[in-house]
């Protein structure tokens, strides 16, 4: 169908675009200006070509399309790219949110402007690899890269304690991730080969399955970031610049729900099934404990940080649930929070370029002077709470009714987290939006700018249009997800079965 | 046996014609005095590339009785020693371009510590093997000693040679038990006598190990890397830590792989813990360093312990991954020691961790090959140094040795710590002064290491399959 390798385009483009930004000389406002534009083409170029992607997808194939193979390191371990319709909505959110982040960093990033849009655009290509590799060593290569962009990041544009949040970042999620590599290797000699089509149809014996769950779960648990191992997050997300807080929150998270999509369910399906009531047990608790933890905050980003680690336990538990619901839910849940948790990042971002900090008590009656912000502001809040009609709501309500079919005990404790999320996204915003505006230093805070509408009224529109007709991304992904269903549930009444026989 | 005494010569060309080159650069040396180092130095990288290209087209093949192996084993790594060699001879210019360091022997040290490396690459049985690793030694404690006026470097040298002695006696030790047991020194004989493993030729084993453990400075036989690194003239330093290191290697694998098939058992025993020790350590001592030199150190320890992993798989792909590790860890060790060599202000040398601060504002792109080959050695992907983990973590993993492997990726988490301190340092931390201009040579090493580092992803097929085929040659 396609004559051009259409998925390598659109992940190797970044690169490019950071080479060309290495070529502009010189540290005077010219060059950071041109630095500043090439990046925001690059990655606006580089969606175009992703819309390309969904214009010719087709929903209904099972299969995995795009697809791109050539030899590359050994025998069964090829440079094997394709999308499904579990990673092209990934895709998308990714290409889609950078011009977002770049324009956000538009003016707040000065200091080593070449090198922060360089590694963006880096951080860009390792993140739509990881969505499109379907090879095991190629995914991986993908996967770990983005440490080291994001370590820079973080370490030298973040906050006062950088130092600390970019190593926690970096060797949270590289402890995780080596026993996962192991695991790789493991199925590569059970199966001799790393390509993910072929290792989906690979039998893997009952005790490799349980091993080699734990270790991909230890690697996507960090990443997600699942309660207990979830405090790199709060760290990381606190001292990282505004665009690094929202491509970790919107993006690197998801790199774990994908992954637990991609290889647990599918290549684990007797594992995932054991594991199931684990599974929901932490999702619950983070769901509930962090939600409690989140009440207590002063920093508004470590707020939103404690928020994600609940939505996203929302994720987990939808995903184990094995049904189609719970599916879908989570892979509409990651998207719709990929947008709002992003743009919530965004909304503190704008606050912070005025008054540069991120206390709570710090803020309070911006209604009064920015009336327009405290209304994206409300949408996204809303979203976050997952009110219905926003997209938050869909992904919510899709994941407790998938879990209902297999625990309600699980999803009664899930609910909770609905009322707590209101709880503390209500209280955030009535302590930094309503009030009397008595503080000094926002006596004379200006509304949003037209840059900054530019980079919020797009999500804004998207929250909501996803709230009410989610249907676009559901569809992408229905075949796909039934698919992964079927067999997920095959594989399991199968051992059953046996087990009755004998 | 005489009749063909040419064609056995001809196996052994190489060799042969570093020895009559470096004799040939020794009397040039001697007869006009130390104002030709210059010269001698620049004839000596010419002759190792010579070397090199005959290596290449060296057909292969075994001479004097299947003492001297030359197979595409040997071809691959003496060709790693003969980079590494040629790197630090280049690297080296500088050092002795000072005044009072024109000592053209330098030079000639290098010559026959590397072909005492290229006759141990190629030993086939106890004897060569110990007459090559001799050569290689005796070199280079002189080497480490070259500073003659500094007190560290004096040390270093001493101190290096009285352990290598003692390495070199158990090594011989264990080498009599063995011949004892078996009557033999060659190592398809020593294979065919040991079917089954005795107490005696156990005991040999052990001591034979010990020896090699202490040229590739693993745990329990490390204690003078950190010394000699630090107290060595840097380019000799980064001598050290690539191609001896290569040979060294390249010895152990083949003594254990072609002499001792039948003990296999026992001896991976003996590796496991060896491997596990070297990679523990090279961790956890290397996070309090503060002396960049000391830190390499222990990061070579550490890194002499990953490519045991492959070793202690003791098969065809063990194999290919301690060559692929060794070839890959040459590259980003010549990389890193370019750059340690690089941070000079007002013709100073600095070794403190923190004189890298802020590197990467006053020479960003020296900082970000740096870290670059930091996140290599640590493993981190794409770059070359988690391929190189990959291959002997494959082999392990298919040979069961799944403590081993859970540990060692344990401990590359620690030692990850250690490189991204140095990252941090450079990247994050306030700059310093301005560093002198980069020497052209530096420059070129350092382009050359960093480029296949970043690189290697794109394009690992030629290295691999090498690897692939050199290891092949031993089973």
């Amino acid at each position: 169908m396609t004559t051009w390798p259409i998925l390598s385009v659109v992940t190797f483009l970044p690169i490019v675009g950071a080479l060309l930004i290495y070529l502009v000389r010189g540290d005077d406002e010219a060059a950071k200006r041109n630095a500043r534009w090439i990046a925001l083409w690059t990655t606006l170029i580089t969606f175009a070509v992703s819309v390309i992607l969904v214009l010719r997808f087709d929903p209904n194939q099972t299969d995995f399309q795009f697809v791109e193979k050539s030899n590359w390191l050994a025998a069964g371990i090829s440079y094997h790219m394709g999308v499904d319709g579990i990673s092209l909505p990934f895709v998308i959110l990714t290409t889609a949110l950078m011009p977002f982040c770049i324009m956000a960093s538009w003016k707040s990033v000065t200091n080593r402007l070449r090198e922060y849009m360089m590694a963006f655009l880096i951080l860009e290509t390792l993140m739509v690899g990881t969505f499109s590799a379907l090879d095991l060593v190629l995914f991986y290569l993908f996967f770990e890269g983005g440490l080291i962009p994001m370590f820079l990041i973080i370490g030298v544009w973040g906050g006062p304690r950088r130092v600390y949040a970019s190593f926690k970042f970096f060797l949270y999620t590289l402890l995780g991730s080596v026993l996962m590599l192991l695991a790789i290797m493991a199925l590569y000699w059970n199966g001799g080969t790393t390509d993910i089509p072929a290792l989906m149809h690979t039998a893997v014996p009952r005790s490799l399955q349980t091993w080699a769950w734990l270790a991909f779960f230890a690697s996507f648990a960090v990443k997600m970031p699942m309660w207990p191992v979830h405090t790199w997050l709060p760290d990381a997300h606190v001292e990282a610049p505004t665009a690094g807080s929202v491509i970790l929150a919107a993006i690197m998270l998801k790199m774990g729900g994908y992954g637990f999509l991609r290889f647990s369910l599918p290549m684990f399906p007797l594992a995932s099934h054991d594991f199931a009531p684990l599974i929901f047990t932490l999702s619950a608790i983070a769901i509930i404990y962090t939600s409690l933890v989140a009440l207590m905050q002063e920093d508004i980003k470590k707020l939103i940080a404690y928020s994600s680690v609940a939505h996203m336990g929302f994720v987990t538990m939808g995903i184990f649930a094995g049904t189609m619901q719970g599916v879908a839910g989570g892979v509409f849940q990651m998207i719709s929070h990929g947008i709002v948790s992003g743009a919530l990042f965004l909304c503190v971002g704008v606050v912070y370029d005025r008054i540069h900090t991120r206390e709570i008590a710090a803020y309070g009656g911006l209604v009064n002077r920015m009336p327009i912000y405290a209304v994206v502001f409300m949408v996204f809040t809303m979203a976050n709470v997952g009110l219905p009609g926003t997209s938050g709501f869909v992904g919510e309500f899709m994941t407790l009714l998938g879990t209902f079919k297999v625990s309600i005990t699980t999803t009664f404790f899930a609910t909770f987290g609905v009322i707590l999320s209101a709880g503390y996204a209500l209280w955030l915003y009535r302590k930094v939006v309503f009030g009397a505006l008595t503080k000094p230093s926002l006596a004379s805070i200006k509304d949003l700018t037209f840059r900054e509408g530019l980079i919020l009224f797009p999500l804004v529109a998207l929250t909501i249009l996803f709230g009410v007709y989610p249907k676009p991304i559901l569809d992408m992904s229905a075949a796909s997800v039934q698919q992964l269903v079927t067999n997920y549930n095959t594989a399991v009444t199968a051992v059953k079965a046996a087990a009755l026989l004998q | 046996m005489i009749e063909n005494f040419g064609a056995q010569l001809w196996v052994v060309l190489p060799e042969l014609l570093l020895a009559l080159g470096a004799m040939a650069l020794l009397m040039l040396g001697a007869f006009r005095g130390q104002g030709t180092t210059g010269i001698v130095t620049g004839l000596a990288v010419a002759l190792l590339i010579v070397v090199g290209i005959l290596v290449l087209r060296q057909p292969g093949g075994q001479a004097f009785g299947g003492s001297f192996i030359a197979d595409s084993y040997a071809r691959f790594l003496k060709i790693l020693a003969l980079i590494g060699s040629i790197a630090t001879l280049i690297m080296s210019v500088e050092f002795l371009s000072a005044p009072d360091r024109r000592i053209f022997e330098y030079a000639i040290l290098v010559l026959l510590s590397t072909l005492g490396m290229l006759v141990l690459i190629s030993a086939g049985d106890l004897i060569t093997l110990y007459l090559g690793l001799e050569l290689m030694s005796l070199a280079l404690y002189v080497v480490a000693a070259s500073h003659r006026d500094n007190v560290k470097s004096t040390e270093a040298g001493l101190k290096y040679f009285v352990l290598g002695a003692l390495s070199s006696g158990m090594l011989l030790y264990g080498a009599s038990l063995i011949y004892g047991f078996t009557g033999t020194v060659n190592f398809a004989g020593i294979a065919a006598a040991t079917k089954t493993g005795s107490v005696g030729i156990i005991f040999g084993l052990v001591f034979l190990f010990a020896g090699m453990c202490f040229k590739v400075s693993a745990v329990p036989f490390h204690m003078w890397t950190p010394d000699v690194y630090e107290g060595a003239p840097t380019p000799v330093t980064a001598f050290f830590a690539s191609a001896p290191k290569v040979a060294a290697l390249a010895v152990f694998a083949r003594v254990a792989l072609t002499a001792f098939p039948g003990i296999t058992f026992q001896w991976q025993q003996i590796i496991v813990f060896v491997s596990i020790a070297s990679m523990a350590l090279g961790s956890f001592a290397a996070i309090g360093q503060t002396n960049i030199k000391r830190l390499m150190a222990y990061s070579s320890i550490g890194h002499m312990g990953f490519a045991l992993v492959g070793l202690a798989a003791g098969t065809v792909e063990g194999a290919q991954g301690v060559l692929t590790y060794i070839a890959i860890y040459v590259a980003m060790t010549l990389g890193s020691f370019a750059v340690i060599m690089a941070i000079k202000r007002n013709g100073q040398s600095f070794e403190k961790i923190s004189d890298f601060a802020g590197l990467s504002r006053t020479n960003p792109l020296l900082a970000f090959f740096f870290a670059m080959l930091l996140f290599s050695l640590a493993g981190v992907p794409p770059l070359a140094g988690f391929f190189a983990k990959w291959y002997v973590f494959v082999a392990a993993i298919k040979g069961g040795l799944f403590t081993l492997s859970v540990i060692g990726v344990l401990t590359s988490v620690v030692g990850a710590y250690y490189y991204l301190l140095i990252v941090k340092t450079m990247y994050f931390d306030e700059p310093l002064a301005m560093l002198d201009p980069v020497r052209i040579e530096l420059r070129t090493v350092l382009a050359i290491s960093g480029v296949f580092n970043i690189l290697f992803f794109a394009y690992p097929g030629p290295l691999v399959s090498a690897a692939a085929a050199a290891a092949k040659s031993l089973f």
